[in-house]
């Protein structure tokens, strides 16, 4: 990578991990991804689990798909784009099986379903087929970030307000609601835990992203 | 270069390549990884049954020293047909063997699938919605039985039940273990495949496990009676347990499949006349007997109780 022209950390290339994060997020401003957002944000260590898979995912076909980027067959890309994504699933999906057990049963579809996630075929699409390699692994852990981050947040607000505590992996549950306010009447809310919450708290975290950068609102709309 | 990227000739041999490569090299990573993951999946099962028993020594039993361990606590394996009677029975001195290819030469109750028993229970059960004589005759043919562990410890006995079903989206199952008695529950373990995260999928929770301890699964006379699980803050009986709330339809696929199990279990439980079955078989009688001539007078009816 050296002999290029421009540093590994140049700030093009910071961008590429920074902009995802905030004004160019996946799931909260190019809006890829929800589905997973909605369905896996339940529990906290659910939703740091998936954010790893999918960020290794997204990084090595970012990676494969942009070191391919001229061999790859236009007539064919989407599903050449495809068998990657999906082998790379299934790889990532038999490896947590036979030394991550546990992590793969609570886990369970939700490995299988990163094949249907929009930001991986999203990004593979519109950044690594036409970038060079190191660029498009940047891209893939930006993304994958700005994915995670948004599942965590999203996570953290359901699980606290609908079960009342927070799951770590590693270290199991903590409850962060104390004894007390159960006592004087407060209850876990148990819609909470159902997808429509998540898309309430998404839209929330839009509302404040956007009331906070007023650069993202969109001067057209009416 | 001078291949034609656009062509279909290359467009075909990319894609043939690109398809032999992935195959093979998937093929190459199961193959490799099967027997980890086999072992994962057989150490789970033993850590379950371990963990259902319901004594202090294994309840924390992890899933690598299961598999050291499983053989001195599990002490038979045995494999019940419809009617309850033993189709096999190993004791522990018998090595867990690689399951047979034919469901109806299988002799090591390990090795019973009930989750995949349960797939083809559906079949028959759709096809003979009344039961009745044809679908037991089903089940036989389709060598449907029913997996039975006998843990011996500190001379105490205990059954251990494994039964699996439908909850709301995927297969459940679950692991119960009765005291000697043959009537109640000691300890349990559940688990499911796909239920919702943090609804349904609290049945593997302490709480609703918790609840099943001590409840009875046949009355005072020795008449089978289902556990049910029921919707949280109603008041229970001894044979209710405390459901989750959000999860009703987990919950009854856990009253389905306790239901279909239990009735099979407990033919073989009253056989083995464990404490009073022997004289509470004749109070079974009277019980059904009194109750269809309730209409009769009082005198026919004890009579009848007496005979």
């Amino acid at each position: 990578m050296s002999e290029k022209k421009e540093p590994i950390f140049s700030k093009k290339n910071k961008k590429l991990i920074s902009d995802p994060l905030n004004l160019n997020n996946p799931v909260t401003i190019q809006v890829l991804g929800i589905c997973s957002a909605l369905a896996v944000t339940v529990q906290m260590d659910n939703a740091i689990v998936m954010s790893v898979a999918v960020l290794f995912v997204l990084v090595m076909g970012n990676l494969i798909v942009s070191l391919m980027r001229n061999l790859i067959p236009t007539k064919i890309k989407i599903i050449v784009q495809l068998v990657i994504v999906a082998a790379l699933v299934i790889i990532v999906d038999q490896v947590l099986k036979a030394y991550v057990y546990d992590v793969s049963k609570s886990l369970s579809v939700f490995v299988g379903l990163i094949i249907t996630n929009c930001i991986i075929m999203g990004r593979l699409e519109a950044f690594a087929l036409g970038n060079k390699p190191w660029a498009s692994i940047l891209d893939g852990v930006g993304n994958g970030l700005g994915y995670g981050m948004i599942l965590v947040i999203v996570a953290f607000f359901k699980e606290l307000f609908g079960s009342g505590g927070i799951t770590i992996p590693g270290l199991g549950k903590l409850d962060l609601i104390p004894e007390f306010m159960y006592n004087i009447g407060y209850e876990d809310n148990g819609l909470m835990l159902l997808p429509p919450s998540s898309l309430i708290l998404v839209a929330i975290y839009i509302w404040v992203q956007k009331s906070r950068t007023p650069s993202l609102i969109d001067e057209n709309a009416n | 270069m001078s291949i034609n990227k656009e062509g279909n000739s290359y467009t075909m041999i990319f894609a043939i390549i690109m398809v032999v490569i992935v195959g093979g090299l998937l093929a190459f990573i199961s193959s490799t990884l099967k027997p980890i993951q086999m072992e994962n999946v057989k150490n789970e099962k033993m850590q379950n049954i371990l963990q259902a028993i319901g004594i202090e020594e294994t309840a924390n039993v992890t899933r690598d020293e299961a598999g050291a361990i499983f053989n001195d606590y599990i002490t038979e394996r045995i494999i019940l047909d419809f009617d309850g009677n033993v189709k096999s029975n190993l004791s522990n001195e018998v090595a867990i063997k690689p399951a047979s290819r034919k469901r109806t030469d299988e002799t090591d109750a390990f090795n019973v699938d009930v989750r995949k028993y349960y797939n083809d229970l559906t079949g028959l059960m759709k096809k003979y919605p009344e039961r009745g004589a044809e679908y037991e005759a089903g089940l036989k043919e389709e060598g449907i039985t029913y997996p039975l562990f006998v843990c011996e410890n500190e001379g105490k006995k205990f059954y251990i039940t494994y039964f699996s079903g439908k909850g709301l989206w995927d297969d459940i199952w679950g692991y119960i273990s009765l005291k000697e008695d043959g009537r109640t529950i000691v300890g349990s373990v559940f688990d499911h495949k796909g239920e919702t995260p943090g609804l349904g999928s609290k049945i593997t929770e302490v709480p609703f496990n918790e609840d099943f301890l001590g409840k009875v699964i046949t009355t005072e006379e020795g008449v089978y009676r289902p556990i049910k699980v029921i919707k949280p803050g109603k008041e229970r009986k001894e044979y209710e347990v405390q459901g989750l709330s959000g999860a009703t339809f987990t919950a009854v696929g856990v009253d389905e499949m306790m239901e279909r199990s239990f009735s099979v279990y407990n033919k073989y439980f009253k056989s083995l006349a464990l404490n009073n079955f022997s004289t509470s078989d004749q109070q079974v009688e009277t019980v059904v007997i009194s109750d269809s001539f309730s209409q009769m007078t009082p005198d026919t009816n004890q009579v009848l109780a007496n005979k």
